[in-house]
């Protein structure tokens, strides 16, 4: 018994990530994290506010943003929230080739989402010689966003390695809390790009 | 054991009321004997607080005392087991609306001061001084007037002077003990402090924000004079004329050596926006050498041929060629006739 | 793994057991021999400090030292003594009053400890090439200044060591929520389970910010960033909100688990129920809760202005309300009651006194026009040390003596713990109490000298005498803690008449804590089967399998991974060959993590009939 946590449809729980108390610890464990990051962000977030006009006689937001390729990389990481969804739909109803199929989706959109910021990045550097040490903004602007990409380039790198480990093994309850964490820890990702994308590139834009 | 505690507490009070008679400090640097108007309602926020929390910990102590007389572990009852009380309401309500009750005491007059002493409305109608804060040494630039001191700042008795405060380098805190409460120098955002005195007098200044290794050398002076004698330094100052020959033969080698070794470089004399390093007009006329040190010749000489061993890590050293001890003495012989006001610290009773 | 087996072991392996252990009872002891050496040292930094000032324009130092010695000395008790000592407290205890048999993650709990361990390594190494020196609370721009890499192990150190802490909080709040035995409801826990939860919420929104203020100081210092350089647009204040939105509720993350000590202590020894329990509960929350708006009040003289002022002199002001009412409270736990007084008891009562007058400076300084005064000078020094000192360390130290018999199986020697208590007690009275005069009398805090002729003489070689009582105190604790360990009898399960939990754990307790969860049926369960039972818990299960995490090694590779990418941090501005540390550490913390989460581990399981065997 103690080794076998596989799943079949008649012993399957309602909710495998939250059948074990392991399960269960993981799903606080991972809420009360993402309160810590919370405040990790918010101090990064008010750091940018006091320093986003600290130009120091270099680009000002207004002049670098541009919205469209912005909007284009919310959409594909709010895209990929939705896609994580399904993945966790498909976990519940035991169906796990369906569940990494979106979870795969789930990646691809992740990746275009970081190709996206660092062809952004680059964009800015070499067109506005606008860099990390270029000014107080410089430097506010690359820690807050690049936490952010960070976060999700170690996001993709989780996700790789638990779907790839368990590609052979199925769906069980020993790695069923492991998806489930993923997939909120990326949707926490996702709320904290709505709000740099409102913060940092709306307002920068209007302001 | 209850002997211990109780000659504890004979010995603590003792020790206090000792203290209180003894000193309060040194009259010109304790924030205990004010003379100014931050200072004086500061104080009167120290000993209010002081008194309440008194009467509190007075209370607790009565209650603690009792508790350890009465309901120690006694002979023959060593297995009673005490009545388990949950709580009591009224109780536990007294003591959390009485507190309420009294910091509300402390914080009216605490926003009331707090205002007050932020009131800036008659700072263009005033005296106001461009302070910079240094490692280690203070600048002073007095607005509309084309002086600037280093070290010793005059301002007259009486009045409203205002220090317009930035620091050149890290953070530093301008402290007057005796006249007001600290307000920090910071490298960006200019903070406004007024001074009042109430009376003349030499008052010792301090950095009171870690600003490296000399940080406790940083002192400062407030030199307050009375009106008349103000306005007189005032003029002496800006009559002063740097290039008028001092009188004796060293001083005029000495001022030759200052050159030479482009000490002027960094250190004006005579009025200048300039303040790489301390302007030295009125030198001889400080009441202390770097701050600290008594102003005698020998120490000018030890100062100038080796500023480390006085202030650890100060921005002269090394910025000029060795300098031997006889060109230091010329040197200084020419720094001591840098007078040029009949008003100095003396006036003001150092 | 099995414990249960190895009656004597060889030597290298119980260094193997500690390395690889995920056992909270002995990650519990880790943090306190951690904490412990910590705390001697920052002991040492404190005794030559007061060396320097035992008189005028002394030179027993170099000013340059003297700001290092304060600046670890500060660091070192604060993150690296009095924070892990308390984390090694509620390791050990905590989860035997919840009755838990081990923590919710025992992996991440050995790592945060490793964490913890390094970090203080890391700051300590600076010690060779030149200690940081801008003050524990590194204000920048003097730390963005300060040549050599002095503030570059103190910013790693912390990072490090705090990545560790918050890897803690988030495991006792998971423990707290998820673990209780069987009738264990919040308002039953202990006060020192309470002030564990509460600290763990503290450290997990505080510690954040620390994280990013020392991030922002790291890329200032290492990477050329702008944050705290004025000619690049840059703000020096924004360091300092960041670091006091962490450095103020560290303070109550010091001070609360000190506060639930006490409560367990006075209940225990006057053989009361803790009075007002609900009170003390809410009290603690709202201490936290307001712990979190009142950062400011360190920044009352840097010009924020009358507004931001006035707000925060009213929001610290009112944390002196829920203090006031949890030290009546014990008062009237002690009222009534059938007092034994012994050493843990003697440094709660001591505590009570001390305390106090910490809480009445603290609404002093809080009352910001007179803070212009009391602000960074010794009036200050002395009101966070009766808080951290009559707080913190006496609970700490009461906490020892009391706990003792759970951890180490031996009860500390009484006439030695009253000496330690007395002579420590007058010294810390000795030592602080005047320098609130010396702060009045106009002297600065962090002063390498203070000059003659200014008065300050006296109060200073007062308090420098009074430090050698301190100091002494401390040497018979650890001579105390030595005799008892070779000398002293193995201590009954009960000792002390005990009312909680981890009283009725056998002694010594065995790895798995609880053979059989016990049902908790009110607040104070032991005492309750004492009183209307047969003094045994009721059992909530029969006996069955027990279900235990393996140890790894992987907690002490990965902390020593990110110890040597520290190294290659802070040395990569000068040569390109720091990189190899940097990425070599950073990869060796990787592997680890990877092997963690591709590698199932399942635990194993402690049969029943093992179980039932070791009962005959």
């Amino acid at each position: 018994m103690a080794h076998d946590h596989s799943l079949n449809p008649e012993t399957m729980p309602h909710h495998p990530e939250k059948a074990t108390l392991e399960g269960k610890n993981k799903f606080l464990g991972l809420w009360f994290f993402l309160g810590g990051e919370t405040v990790l962000f918010a101090s990064l977030f008010g750091t940018y506010l006091a320093l986003k006009n600290s130009t120091a006689g270099g680009p000002t937001s207004e002049e670098l943003f541009g919205l469209e390729l912005v909007f284009l990389m919310t959409m594909l990481l709010l895209t990929s929230s939705l896609t994580s969804v399904y993945a966790m739909y498909h976990m519940k109803n035991n169906d796990f080739k369906k569940m990494q199929l979106w979870l795969g989706i789930t990646g691809l959109l992740g990746v275009a989402f970081l190709a996206c910021e660092i062809y952004e990045f680059y964009h800015y550097i070499h067109e506005y010689g606008f860099t990390f040490r270029s000014s107080a903004f410089g430097s506010a602007f690359y820690t807050l966003v690049g936490f952010h990409g960070g976060h999700v380039l170690f996001g993709l790198s989780w996700l790789a390695a638990i779907m790839i480990r368990n590609a052979k093994r199925g769906l069980n309850l020993y790695n069923a809390p492991k998806f489930n964490t993923f997939s909120l820890y990326w949707h926490f990702i996702d709320v904290v790009w709505v709000f740099i994308f409102t913060v940092v590139y709306l307002m920068g834009k209007v302001a | 054991m209850k002997g211990w505690m109780g000659k504890l507490k004979v010995f603590s009070l003792l020790s206090l009321v000792a203290l209180f008679l003894s000193a309060c400090g040194r009259e010109n640097l304790t924030a205990l004997d004010p003379k100014g108007y931050g200072a004086e309602k500061a104080l009167d926020l120290i000993i209010l607080p002081t008194v309440i929390m008194t009467v509190v910990l007075l209370i607790v102590m009565v209650i603690f005392t009792i508790v350890l007389i009465k309901f120690r572990k006694k002979k023959g009852r060593e297995d009673y087991i005490p009545k388990q009380v949950e709580g009591n309401h009224t109780l536990e309500t007294v003591w959390t609306v009485i507190p309420i009750l009294l910091l509300i005491v402390i914080a009216v007059p605490t926003v009331i001061y707090t205002f007050d002493l932020a009131d800036e409305t008659d700072a263009s109608d005033s005296l106001n001084v461009n302070v910079t804060g240094n490692q280690y040494w203070w600048h002073f630039d007095y607005e509309g007037l084309e002086i600037q001191t280093s070290q010793d700042v005059y301002i007259p008795v009486g009045k409203k002077v205002y220090f317009n405060m930035l620091s050149s380098d890290v953070i530093h805190s301008l402290w007057v003990p005796t006249l007001s409460g600290k307000l920090d120098v910071n490298p960006e955002n200019e903070n406004t402090l007024f001074i009042e005195a109430y009376e003349e007098g030499v008052y010792w200044g301090k950095c009171a924000e870690l600003c490296g290794p000399s940080h406790s050398l940083m002192d400062f002076k407030v030199v307050v004079v009375s009106q008349e004698e103000f306005d007189q330094w005032v003029a002496d100052m800006q009559n002063f004329d740097p290039e008028v020959a001092p009188e004796s033969k060293m001083a005029v080698d000495g001022r030759a050596l200052f050159e030479e070794n482009n000490c002027i470089g960094c250190h004006a004399i005579g009025s200048s926006p300039a303040a790489i390093g301390p302007n030295l007009t009125n030198f001889a006329d400080r009441s202390r050498l770097a701050g600290t040190e008594e102003m005698t010749k020998e120490n000018i000489i030890k100062w100038i041929v080796n500023p480390e061993e006085m202030k650890p890590g100060n921005k002269m050293t090394g910025k000029y060629p060795e300098v031997s001890d006889e060109d230091a003495a010329l040197i200084a012989e020419y720094l001591l006739q840098l007078s040029p006001s009949e008003i100095t610290t003396e006036d003001a009773g150092e | 793994m099995s414990t249960a087996t190895a009656q004597k072991t060889s030597f290298a392996a119980v260094i193997w057991d500690y390395l690889t252990t995920v056992d909270h009872k002995k990650i519990g002891k880790l943090y306190l021999y951690g904490g412990g050496f910590f705390f001697l040292l920052g002991g040492l930094e404190a005794m030559i400090i007061r060396i320097q000032l035992i008189k005028p324009e002394n030179n027993f130092i170099s000013a340059g030292l003297y700001n290092e010695m304060i600046t670890m000395h500060g660091t070192t008790m604060i993150f690296f003594a009095a924070m892990p000592l308390l984390i090694g407290l509620m390791n050990a205890v905590m989860p035997l009053q919840i009755g838990a048999r081990d923590v919710a993650f025992p992996f991440l709990n050995a790592l945060g400890f490793w964490l913890f361990l390094f970090g203080g390594i890391m700051l300590n190494v600076s010690w060779l090439t030149g200690a940081p020196d801008a003050g524990w609370t590194s204000y920048t721009p003097l730390s963005t200044l300060s040549p050599g890499h002095g503030v570059d192990y103190y910013v790693l150190g912390l990072q490090i060591s705090g990545a560790g802490t918050l890897m803690g909080g988030i495991n006792f709040l998971v423990t707290i929520v998820n673990m209780r035995a069987p009738g264990m409801t919040y308002m039953r826990m202990p006060l020192f389970t309470w002030t564990t939860f509460v600290v763990s919420v503290l450290i997990l929104f505080a510690f954040p910010a620390l994280t990013v203020g020392l991030f922002l100081l790291m890329f200032d210092r290492m990477f050329d960033s702008a944050f705290f350089d004025v000619a690049l647009g840059g703000n020096s204040i924004i360091w300092q909100h960041l670091f006091w939105i962490f450095g103020h509720p560290e303070v109550y993350i010091l001070i609360l688990p000190a506060f639930g000590i006490f409560s367990e202590i006075f209940a225990t020894f006057s053989r009361k129920r803790l009075f007002g329990y609900t009170a003390m509960v809410f009290a603690t929350i709202l201490i936290a809760f307001l712990g979190f708006m009142v950062w400011a009040h360190h920044m009352f003289t840097v010009g924020m202005g009358p507004v931001a002022n006035s707000i925060f002199a009213i929001a610290t002001m009112a944390i002196a309300v829920p203090t006031g009412i949890k030290i009546f409270n014990w008062l009237l736990t002690l009222w009534g009651g059938n007092i034994t007084i012994n050493s843990a008891m003697l440094w709660s009562l001591g505590f009570i006194p001390s305390f106090t007058i910490g809480g009445m400076t603290g609404v002093m300084v809080a009352t910001s026009v007179a803070d212009y005064q009391y602000h960074d000078s010794y009036f200050v020094v002395a009101h966070f040390h009766y808080v951290i000192v009559g707080g913190v360390v006496f609970g700490i130290l009461a906490a020892l003596h009391y706990w003792w018999p759970i951890m180490f199986r031996r009860i500390l020697n009484e006439k030695l713990g009253k000496l330690a208590f007395w002579t420590f007690f007058i010294g810390f009275h000795l030592t602080f109490f005047i320098q609130h005069f010396l702060g009045l009398m106009g002297m600065p805090r962090r002063y390498w000298v203070f000059l003659e002729d200014q008065g300050l003489e006296l109060g200073n070689l007062i308090s420098t005498i009074g430090a050698f009582f301190m100091a002494f105190g401390v040497i018979v604790f650890l001579y105390n803690a030595i005799y008892v360990w070779f000398k002293g009898e193995p201590a009954p399960q009960d000792p002390w008449d005990g009312r909680t939990l981890e009283w009725a754990v056998a002694s010594p307790v065995p790895h798995y804590n609880f053979k059989q969860l016990p049902l908790v049926r009110g607040l104070d369960a032991l005492w309750i089967e004492k009183m209307e039972g047969n003094g045994k818990l009721t059992p909530a299960e029969p006996v069955g399998d027990i279900h235990m995490p393996n140890g790894s090694i992987l907690p002490f590779l990965m902390s020593v991974g990110f110890f040597i990418a520290g190294f290659g941090f802070i040395y990569q501005t000068q040569t390109n060959f720091a990189y190899i540390f940097l990425f070599g550490g950073m990869a060796l913390a990787l592997l680890c993590m990877l092997i963690r989460s591709l590698k199932d581990d399942h635990g194993y399981h402690i049969h029943k009939e093992e179980l039932e065997k070791e009962a005959e």
